[in-house]
Protein backbone atom coordinates (compact mmCIF):
# COMPACT_ATOMS: atom_id res chain seq x y z
CA UNK A 1 0.00 0.00 0.00
CA UNK A 2 3.08 2.41 1.41
CA UNK A 3 6.31 2.10 -0.21
CA UNK A 4 9.02 4.53 0.74
CA UNK A 5 12.95 4.68 -0.84
CA UNK A 6 15.53 6.01 0.36
CA UNK A 7 13.58 9.19 2.13
CA UNK A 8 15.77 12.13 2.80
CA UNK A 9 14.58 15.52 4.48
CA UNK A 10 16.39 18.24 4.64
CA UNK A 11 14.90 21.57 6.64
CA UNK A 12 18.07 24.29 5.67
CA UNK A 13 21.22 22.60 7.26
CA UNK A 14 19.50 20.20 9.60
CA UNK A 15 19.09 16.72 8.03
CA UNK A 16 16.02 15.48 9.74
CA UNK A 17 15.38 12.25 7.55
CA UNK A 18 18.53 10.24 6.56
CA UNK A 19 17.18 7.82 4.21
CA UNK A 20 14.41 5.38 5.32
CA UNK A 21 13.11 2.56 3.10
CA UNK A 22 10.51 0.65 4.08
CA UNK A 23 6.89 -0.60 2.82
CA UNK A 24 3.81 -1.20 4.33
CA UNK A 25 0.99 -3.85 3.40
CA UNK A 26 -2.44 -3.05 2.72
CA UNK A 27 -4.77 -3.59 6.13
CA UNK A 28 -1.26 -3.29 7.92
CA UNK A 29 -1.10 -0.83 11.35
CA UNK A 30 2.17 0.35 11.51
CA UNK A 31 2.76 1.84 15.00
CA UNK A 32 5.77 4.81 14.46
CA UNK A 33 7.78 5.47 17.86
CA UNK A 34 11.43 7.15 19.15
CA UNK A 35 12.22 10.10 20.68
CA UNK A 36 11.38 13.80 19.88
CA UNK A 37 13.31 15.26 17.38
CA UNK A 38 13.89 11.33 15.90
CA UNK A 39 12.12 12.74 12.51
CA UNK A 40 8.92 10.52 12.81
CA UNK A 41 6.23 13.04 12.41
CA UNK A 42 8.42 14.60 9.67
CA UNK A 43 8.86 10.70 8.27
CA UNK A 44 4.91 10.78 8.09
CA UNK A 45 3.94 14.02 6.96
CA UNK A 46 6.15 12.97 4.11
CA UNK A 47 3.72 10.13 3.69
CA UNK A 48 1.37 12.47 2.37
CA UNK A 49 3.48 15.09 0.85
CA UNK A 50 3.01 17.88 3.56
CA UNK A 51 6.34 17.81 4.01
CA UNK A 52 8.04 17.73 0.54
CA UNK A 53 11.26 15.03 0.49
CA UNK A 54 14.10 16.52 -0.02
CA UNK A 55 15.34 13.17 -1.83
CA UNK A 56 13.77 9.34 -2.22
CA UNK A 57 10.25 8.23 -3.69
CA UNK A 58 7.27 7.75 -1.77
CA UNK A 59 3.97 5.58 -3.56
CA UNK A 60 0.84 5.29 -2.15
CA UNK A 61 -1.79 2.70 -3.64
CA UNK A 62 0.79 2.03 -6.52
CA UNK A 63 1.00 5.98 -7.17
CA UNK A 64 4.03 8.23 -7.21
CA UNK A 65 3.69 11.31 -5.42
CA UNK A 66 6.80 12.26 -5.58
CA UNK A 67 7.31 12.39 -9.10
CA UNK A 68 7.25 15.22 -11.29
CA UNK A 69 3.73 16.80 -12.18
CA UNK A 70 2.32 14.75 -9.54
CA UNK A 71 -1.14 15.37 -8.56
CA UNK A 72 -0.77 15.64 -5.07
CA UNK A 73 -4.39 16.80 -4.25
CA UNK A 74 -6.04 13.78 -6.23
CA UNK A 75 -4.03 11.30 -3.95
CA UNK A 76 -4.46 13.16 -1.08
CA UNK A 77 -8.37 12.48 -1.08
CA UNK A 78 -6.95 8.89 -0.78
CA UNK A 79 -4.83 9.62 2.46
CA UNK A 80 -6.91 10.48 5.28
CA UNK A 81 -5.04 12.28 8.26
CA UNK A 82 -5.42 13.47 12.24
CA UNK A 83 -3.49 15.49 13.96
CA UNK A 84 -2.57 16.15 17.41
CA UNK A 85 -3.97 19.99 17.43
CA UNK A 86 -7.18 18.64 15.33
CA UNK A 87 -7.43 20.88 12.85
CA UNK A 88 -11.58 21.21 12.73
CA UNK A 89 -12.79 23.72 10.78
CA UNK A 90 -13.97 26.08 13.70
CA UNK A 91 -16.32 28.46 11.73
CA UNK A 92 -18.14 25.14 10.31
CA UNK A 93 -20.42 22.95 12.43
CA UNK A 94 -19.56 19.22 12.96
CA UNK A 95 -21.49 17.97 10.04
CA UNK A 96 -20.09 20.52 7.90
CA UNK A 97 -16.59 19.53 8.76
CA UNK A 98 -17.41 16.11 7.82
CA UNK A 99 -19.22 16.94 4.93
CA UNK A 100 -17.34 20.10 3.46
CA UNK A 101 -14.87 17.58 1.39
CA UNK A 102 -16.67 15.40 0.57
CA UNK A 103 -19.27 17.71 -1.33
CA UNK A 104 -16.57 20.27 -2.53
CA UNK A 105 -14.07 17.68 -3.45
CA UNK A 106 -15.20 14.42 -4.20
CA UNK A 107 -17.77 16.15 -5.82
CA UNK A 108 -20.42 13.70 -3.72
CA UNK A 109 -23.87 14.79 -3.58
CA UNK A 110 -25.19 16.54 0.23
CA UNK A 111 -27.69 14.01 0.58
CA UNK A 112 -25.18 11.19 0.22
CA UNK A 113 -22.57 13.20 2.00
CA UNK A 114 -24.78 13.81 4.63
CA UNK A 115 -25.98 10.26 5.23
CA UNK A 116 -21.43 9.11 5.49
CA UNK A 117 -21.52 11.53 8.56
CA UNK A 118 -24.24 10.30 10.53
CA UNK A 119 -22.86 7.01 10.33
CA UNK A 120 -19.67 7.91 10.95
CA UNK A 121 -20.49 9.97 13.83
CA UNK A 122 -22.72 6.86 15.46
CA UNK A 123 -19.19 5.12 14.54
CA UNK A 124 -17.15 7.54 16.74
CA UNK A 125 -19.84 7.91 19.12
CA UNK A 126 -20.97 11.42 18.40
CA UNK A 127 -24.02 10.98 16.67
CA UNK A 128 -25.78 12.99 19.20
CA UNK A 129 -23.12 16.41 18.69
CA UNK A 130 -23.72 16.85 14.85
CA UNK A 131 -24.81 20.18 15.29
CA UNK A 132 -22.28 21.32 17.64
CA UNK A 133 -19.23 23.65 17.02
CA UNK A 134 -15.89 22.77 17.35
CA UNK A 135 -15.54 24.64 20.55
CA UNK A 136 -18.34 22.88 22.21
CA UNK A 137 -16.40 19.68 22.13
CA UNK A 138 -14.05 18.46 24.82
CA UNK A 139 -10.13 17.04 23.35
CA UNK A 140 -11.45 13.60 23.07
CA UNK A 141 -14.31 14.52 21.04
CA UNK A 142 -13.01 17.32 18.63
CA UNK A 143 -10.05 14.29 18.12
CA UNK A 144 -12.98 11.82 17.39
CA UNK A 145 -14.64 14.08 15.14
CA UNK A 146 -11.28 14.16 13.21
CA UNK A 147 -11.10 11.28 12.38
CA UNK A 148 -14.70 10.85 11.05
CA UNK A 149 -14.01 13.74 8.84
CA UNK A 150 -11.21 12.05 7.80
CA UNK A 151 -12.99 8.92 7.34
CA UNK A 152 -15.74 10.90 5.30
CA UNK A 153 -13.63 10.85 1.98
CA UNK A 154 -12.96 7.12 2.30
CA UNK A 155 -9.75 6.86 2.16
CA UNK A 156 -7.15 3.85 1.75
CA UNK A 157 -4.47 4.84 3.85
CA UNK A 158 -4.73 6.44 7.48
CA UNK A 159 -1.98 8.78 8.99
CA UNK A 160 -1.99 9.14 12.84
CA UNK A 161 0.25 12.39 13.96
CA UNK A 162 0.33 11.98 17.64
CA UNK A 163 -3.12 11.66 17.99
CA UNK A 164 -3.16 11.52 21.64
CA UNK A 165 -0.68 13.74 22.83
CA UNK A 166 -2.74 16.58 22.82
CA UNK A 167 -5.22 15.00 25.09
CA UNK A 168 -6.28 15.02 29.00
CA UNK A 169 -5.24 11.79 30.54
CA UNK A 170 -8.90 10.55 31.16
CA UNK A 171 -9.64 11.35 27.20
CA UNK A 172 -6.49 9.47 25.75
CA UNK A 173 -8.90 5.87 25.45
CA UNK A 174 -11.59 7.26 23.89
CA UNK A 175 -9.53 8.07 21.20
CA UNK A 176 -7.24 4.84 20.97
CA UNK A 177 -10.54 2.74 21.28
CA UNK A 178 -12.03 4.47 18.26
CA UNK A 179 -8.27 3.74 16.42
CA UNK A 180 -8.97 0.30 17.46
CA UNK A 181 -12.15 -0.19 16.10
CA UNK A 182 -10.68 1.18 12.68
CA UNK A 183 -7.94 -1.44 12.84
CA UNK A 184 -9.76 -4.44 13.48
CA UNK A 185 -11.85 -2.55 10.19
CA UNK A 186 -8.58 -3.47 8.11
CA UNK A 187 -7.81 0.01 7.42
CA UNK A 188 -3.72 0.60 6.78
CA UNK A 189 -2.78 2.65 9.80
CA UNK A 190 0.15 4.59 10.06
CA UNK A 191 0.55 5.73 13.53
CA UNK A 192 3.03 7.85 15.51
CA UNK A 193 2.68 7.45 18.80
CA UNK A 194 3.52 7.81 22.17
CA UNK A 195 1.73 5.12 23.59
CA UNK A 196 3.57 2.26 24.31
CA UNK A 197 0.24 0.15 25.07
CA UNK A 198 -1.84 0.66 21.75
CA UNK A 199 1.68 0.19 19.60
CA UNK A 200 1.79 -3.09 21.79
CA UNK A 201 -1.95 -4.08 21.35
CA UNK A 202 -2.88 -2.94 18.25
CA UNK A 203 0.11 -2.58 15.89
CA UNK A 204 1.15 -5.24 13.58
CA UNK A 205 5.06 -3.43 12.92
CA UNK A 206 6.97 -1.16 15.10
CA UNK A 207 8.80 1.22 13.58
CA UNK A 208 11.76 3.05 16.03
CA UNK A 209 13.65 5.78 14.81
CA UNK A 210 15.81 8.03 15.85
CA UNK A 211 18.25 10.77 14.27
CA UNK A 212 16.18 10.32 10.99
CA UNK A 213 17.39 7.13 10.79
CA UNK A 214 15.10 3.44 10.65
CA UNK A 215 16.84 2.18 13.46
CA UNK A 216 14.96 -1.34 14.18
CA UNK A 217 11.58 -2.54 13.20
CA UNK A 218 9.63 -5.53 14.26
CA UNK A 219 6.53 -6.94 15.96
CA UNK A 220 5.48 -5.05 18.89
CA UNK A 221 6.34 -7.58 21.12
CA UNK A 222 9.93 -8.58 19.93
CA UNK A 223 10.60 -4.60 19.37
CA UNK A 224 9.13 -4.09 22.54
CA UNK A 225 10.54 -5.81 24.75
CA UNK A 226 13.40 -7.55 23.38
CA UNK A 227 14.82 -4.56 21.48
CA UNK A 228 18.01 -5.39 19.42
CA UNK A 229 19.78 -1.56 19.43
CA UNK A 230 21.25 -0.02 22.28
CA UNK A 231 19.32 3.36 21.38
CA UNK A 232 15.79 1.76 21.06
CA UNK A 233 16.70 -0.01 24.63
CA UNK A 234 17.69 3.09 25.81
CA UNK A 235 14.44 4.97 24.27
CA UNK A 236 12.01 2.15 25.77
CA UNK A 237 13.56 1.81 29.17
CA UNK A 238 12.48 5.85 30.06
CA UNK A 239 9.24 5.30 28.27
CA UNK A 240 7.91 1.97 29.58
CA UNK B 1 -14.56 83.12 23.49
CA UNK B 2 -17.80 84.06 21.86
CA UNK B 3 -19.89 81.40 19.63
CA UNK B 4 -22.48 83.88 18.78
CA UNK B 5 -20.05 85.21 16.20
CA UNK B 6 -20.56 82.30 14.38
CA UNK B 7 -24.14 81.17 14.68
CA UNK B 8 -24.56 82.31 11.60
CA UNK B 9 -22.05 80.59 9.99
CA UNK B 10 -22.93 76.82 11.72
CA UNK B 11 -25.35 75.34 8.70
CA UNK B 12 -22.14 75.89 6.43
CA UNK B 13 -19.47 73.84 8.21
CA UNK B 14 -22.15 70.91 8.74
CA UNK B 15 -22.37 70.81 5.11
CA UNK B 16 -19.01 69.74 5.29
CA UNK B 17 -20.19 66.70 6.97
CA UNK B 18 -21.82 65.17 3.53
CA UNK B 19 -18.59 66.20 1.91
CA UNK B 20 -15.98 64.53 4.13
CA UNK B 21 -18.66 60.98 3.98
CA UNK B 22 -18.20 61.22 0.21
CA UNK B 23 -14.19 61.70 0.58
CA UNK B 24 -13.79 58.67 3.07
CA UNK B 25 -16.93 56.04 1.74
CA UNK B 26 -15.56 56.06 -1.66
CA UNK B 27 -11.96 55.79 -0.68
CA UNK B 28 -12.49 53.55 1.64
CA UNK B 29 -14.71 51.32 -0.94
CA UNK B 30 -11.45 51.87 -3.59
CA UNK B 31 -9.04 51.13 -0.77
CA UNK B 32 -10.60 47.95 0.36
CA UNK B 33 -11.05 46.55 -3.31
CA UNK B 34 -7.27 47.53 -4.25
CA UNK B 35 -6.45 46.49 -0.92
CA UNK B 36 -7.45 42.79 -1.43
CA UNK B 37 -5.62 42.64 -4.74
CA UNK B 38 -2.22 43.88 -3.24
CA UNK B 39 -3.06 42.06 -0.45
CA UNK B 40 -3.10 38.71 -3.17
CA UNK B 41 0.02 40.09 -4.11
CA UNK B 42 1.64 39.88 -0.73
CA UNK B 43 0.85 36.42 -0.70
CA UNK B 44 0.31 34.19 -3.51
CA UNK B 45 3.64 32.16 -4.12
CA UNK B 46 5.56 34.25 -6.14
CA UNK B 47 8.54 36.32 -5.47
CA UNK B 48 7.95 39.23 -8.10
CA UNK B 49 4.24 39.06 -7.54
CA UNK B 50 5.40 39.53 -3.57
CA UNK B 51 7.66 42.50 -4.38
CA UNK B 52 5.50 44.46 -6.31
CA UNK B 53 2.49 44.26 -3.52
CA UNK B 54 5.29 44.81 -1.12
CA UNK B 55 6.56 47.67 -2.90
CA UNK B 56 3.51 49.65 -3.22
CA UNK B 57 2.36 49.28 0.40
CA UNK B 58 6.46 50.71 1.51
CA UNK B 59 6.08 53.89 -1.11
CA UNK B 60 2.52 54.49 0.21
CA UNK B 61 3.34 53.78 4.17
CA UNK B 62 6.75 55.81 3.51
CA UNK B 63 5.92 58.77 2.43
CA UNK B 64 3.50 61.57 4.06
CA UNK B 65 -0.16 61.78 3.04
CA UNK B 66 0.13 64.91 2.29
CA UNK B 67 2.70 65.03 0.08
CA UNK B 68 0.87 61.91 -2.08
CA UNK B 69 -2.16 64.19 -2.17
CA UNK B 70 0.01 67.45 -3.40
CA UNK B 71 1.58 65.23 -6.22
CA UNK B 72 -1.41 64.24 -7.37
CA UNK B 73 -3.28 67.38 -7.42
CA UNK B 74 -0.68 69.66 -8.48
CA UNK B 75 2.43 67.75 -9.57
CA UNK B 76 0.37 65.18 -12.02
CA UNK B 77 -1.13 67.18 -14.43
CA UNK B 78 2.28 68.28 -15.05
CA UNK B 79 2.74 65.23 -16.53
CA UNK B 80 -0.24 64.08 -17.77
CA UNK B 81 -2.02 67.50 -18.75
CA UNK B 82 -5.44 66.47 -17.24
CA UNK B 83 -6.39 68.21 -14.47
CA UNK B 84 -8.42 66.72 -11.54
CA UNK B 85 -10.93 68.13 -9.64
CA UNK B 86 -10.07 68.69 -5.36
CA UNK B 87 -12.31 65.80 -4.90
CA UNK B 88 -10.91 63.60 -7.69
CA UNK B 89 -7.38 64.13 -6.25
CA UNK B 90 -8.47 63.73 -2.54
CA UNK B 91 -10.64 60.39 -3.59
CA UNK B 92 -7.36 59.16 -5.73
CA UNK B 93 -4.77 59.56 -3.18
CA UNK B 94 -6.59 58.79 -0.19
CA UNK B 95 -8.12 54.97 -1.98
CA UNK B 96 -3.82 54.68 -2.93
CA UNK B 97 -3.21 55.35 0.48
CA UNK B 98 -5.56 53.19 2.40
CA UNK B 99 -5.41 50.31 0.29
CA UNK B 100 -1.64 50.02 1.56
CA UNK B 101 -2.83 50.12 5.06
CA UNK B 102 -5.42 47.47 4.31
CA UNK B 103 -3.50 45.25 2.27
CA UNK B 104 -1.60 44.67 5.20
CA UNK B 105 -4.32 44.42 7.65
CA UNK B 106 -5.47 41.57 5.19
CA UNK B 107 -2.45 39.91 4.45
CA UNK B 108 -1.72 39.76 8.84
CA UNK B 109 -5.65 38.99 9.22
CA UNK B 110 -4.83 35.72 6.51
CA UNK B 111 -1.07 35.25 7.87
CA UNK B 112 -2.43 34.85 11.10
CA UNK B 113 -4.93 32.03 10.67
CA UNK B 114 -3.86 28.28 12.31
CA UNK B 115 -0.97 27.43 9.57
CA UNK B 116 -3.00 23.79 10.99
CA UNK B 117 -6.14 24.69 9.34
CA UNK B 118 -3.95 24.86 6.04
CA UNK B 119 -2.90 21.77 6.52
CA UNK B 120 -6.00 20.02 7.30
CA UNK B 121 -7.66 21.37 4.11
CA UNK B 122 -4.54 20.04 2.49
CA UNK B 123 -4.71 16.62 3.47
CA UNK B 124 -7.62 16.63 2.35
CA UNK B 125 -7.16 17.28 -1.04
CA UNK B 126 -9.20 21.01 -0.91
CA UNK B 127 -7.63 22.84 -4.30
CA UNK B 128 -6.04 26.43 -2.99
CA UNK B 129 -8.98 28.86 -4.00
CA UNK B 130 -11.18 26.72 -2.30
CA UNK B 131 -9.22 26.79 0.74
CA UNK B 132 -8.80 30.61 0.73
CA UNK B 133 -12.38 31.19 0.46
CA UNK B 134 -14.26 28.24 2.78
CA UNK B 135 -11.56 27.32 5.21
CA UNK B 136 -9.09 30.41 5.74
CA UNK B 137 -10.87 34.02 4.48
CA UNK B 138 -13.91 33.03 6.97
CA UNK B 139 -11.21 32.95 9.59
CA UNK B 140 -9.35 35.73 8.88
CA UNK B 141 -12.51 38.19 8.49
CA UNK B 142 -12.55 38.19 11.86
CA UNK B 143 -8.91 39.19 12.53
CA UNK B 144 -9.51 41.69 9.75
CA UNK B 145 -12.65 43.49 10.30
CA UNK B 146 -12.08 45.18 13.77
CA UNK B 147 -8.81 46.55 11.90
CA UNK B 148 -10.61 47.49 9.25
CA UNK B 149 -12.66 50.15 11.04
CA UNK B 150 -9.85 51.17 13.17
CA UNK B 151 -8.57 52.26 9.43
CA UNK B 152 -12.14 53.62 8.72
CA UNK B 153 -11.48 55.62 11.95
CA UNK B 154 -8.56 57.22 11.07
CA UNK B 155 -9.09 57.77 7.01
CA UNK B 156 -11.85 60.13 8.44
CA UNK B 157 -9.38 62.10 10.70
CA UNK B 158 -6.94 62.21 7.81
CA UNK B 159 -9.69 62.86 5.60
CA UNK B 160 -9.09 66.80 6.74
CA UNK B 161 -6.11 66.93 4.71
CA UNK B 162 -8.17 67.00 1.67
CA UNK B 163 -8.77 71.03 2.90
CA UNK B 164 -5.50 71.90 1.29
CA UNK B 165 -5.92 70.90 -2.41
CA UNK B 166 -9.36 72.73 -1.81
CA UNK B 167 -12.11 70.53 -1.04
CA UNK B 168 -15.02 72.26 1.08
CA UNK B 169 -14.73 69.87 3.90
CA UNK B 170 -15.62 70.66 7.73
CA UNK B 171 -11.89 71.52 8.16
CA UNK B 172 -11.96 73.90 4.94
CA UNK B 173 -15.16 75.23 5.46
CA UNK B 174 -14.33 76.47 9.35
CA UNK B 175 -10.86 77.65 8.19
CA UNK B 176 -13.01 79.99 5.18
CA UNK B 177 -15.53 81.12 8.58
CA UNK B 178 -12.47 82.02 10.37
CA UNK B 179 -11.27 83.78 7.77
CA UNK B 180 -14.11 86.25 6.84
CA UNK B 181 -14.91 86.94 10.65
CA UNK B 182 -11.38 87.05 12.16
CA UNK B 183 -11.99 84.95 14.22
CA UNK B 184 -10.51 81.19 14.15
CA UNK B 185 -10.44 80.29 17.57
CA UNK B 186 -14.05 79.05 17.64
CA UNK B 187 -14.93 78.20 14.19
CA UNK B 188 -12.42 75.42 14.54
CA UNK B 189 -13.38 74.34 17.95
CA UNK B 190 -16.71 73.92 16.41
CA UNK B 191 -14.68 71.60 13.84
CA UNK B 192 -13.32 70.10 16.24
CA UNK B 193 -16.38 68.98 18.06
CA UNK B 194 -17.68 67.76 14.57
CA UNK B 195 -14.68 65.34 13.98
CA UNK B 196 -14.80 63.87 17.68
CA UNK B 197 -18.20 63.16 17.20
CA UNK B 198 -17.99 61.02 14.44
CA UNK B 199 -14.68 59.52 15.26
CA UNK B 200 -16.43 58.47 18.66
CA UNK B 201 -19.40 57.15 17.30
CA UNK B 202 -17.93 55.06 14.35
CA UNK B 203 -15.33 53.63 17.63
CA UNK B 204 -18.62 52.74 19.31
CA UNK B 205 -20.30 51.14 16.31
CA UNK B 206 -16.66 49.35 15.66
CA UNK B 207 -16.66 47.61 19.39
CA UNK B 208 -20.16 46.11 18.96
CA UNK B 209 -19.26 44.95 16.03
CA UNK B 210 -15.73 43.19 17.44
CA UNK B 211 -17.90 42.13 20.53
CA UNK B 212 -20.49 40.52 17.85
CA UNK B 213 -17.90 38.71 16.30
CA UNK B 214 -16.26 37.65 19.78
CA UNK B 215 -19.40 35.99 20.75
CA UNK B 216 -19.84 34.12 17.41
CA UNK B 217 -16.18 32.72 18.26
CA UNK B 218 -17.70 30.51 21.37
CA UNK B 219 -20.17 29.01 19.27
Amino acid sequence: MIQVKDLYKQFGDLEVLKGITTSIEKGEVVAVIGPSGSGKSTFLRCLNMLEVPTSGTVSVAGYELTKKGANVSKARQNIGMVFQQFNLFPHMSVLDNLTYAPINVLKVSKAEAIERAKKLLERVGLSEKIDAYPSQLSGGQKQRVAIARALAMEPNVMLFDEPTSALDPEMVNEVLDVMKGLAESGMTMVVVTHEMGFAREVADRVLFLDEGILMEEGKPADLLLNPQTDRAKRFLEKVL
Amino acid sequence: MDFSRIYDSIPYILEGIPVMFQVVLVSALLGITLGVVVATFKIVPNRLVNFIGHAYTAVFRGTPLILQLAIIHFGLPQLTGYITTPYQSAVIAFSLNSAAYISEIIRAGIQAVDKGQWEASDALGVPYVKQLRSIILPQAFKNILPALVNEMITLTKESALVSTVGVLDIMRRAQIVGGQKAIYFEPLLFAGVIYFTIVMVLTYLGQRLEKRLRKSDGR
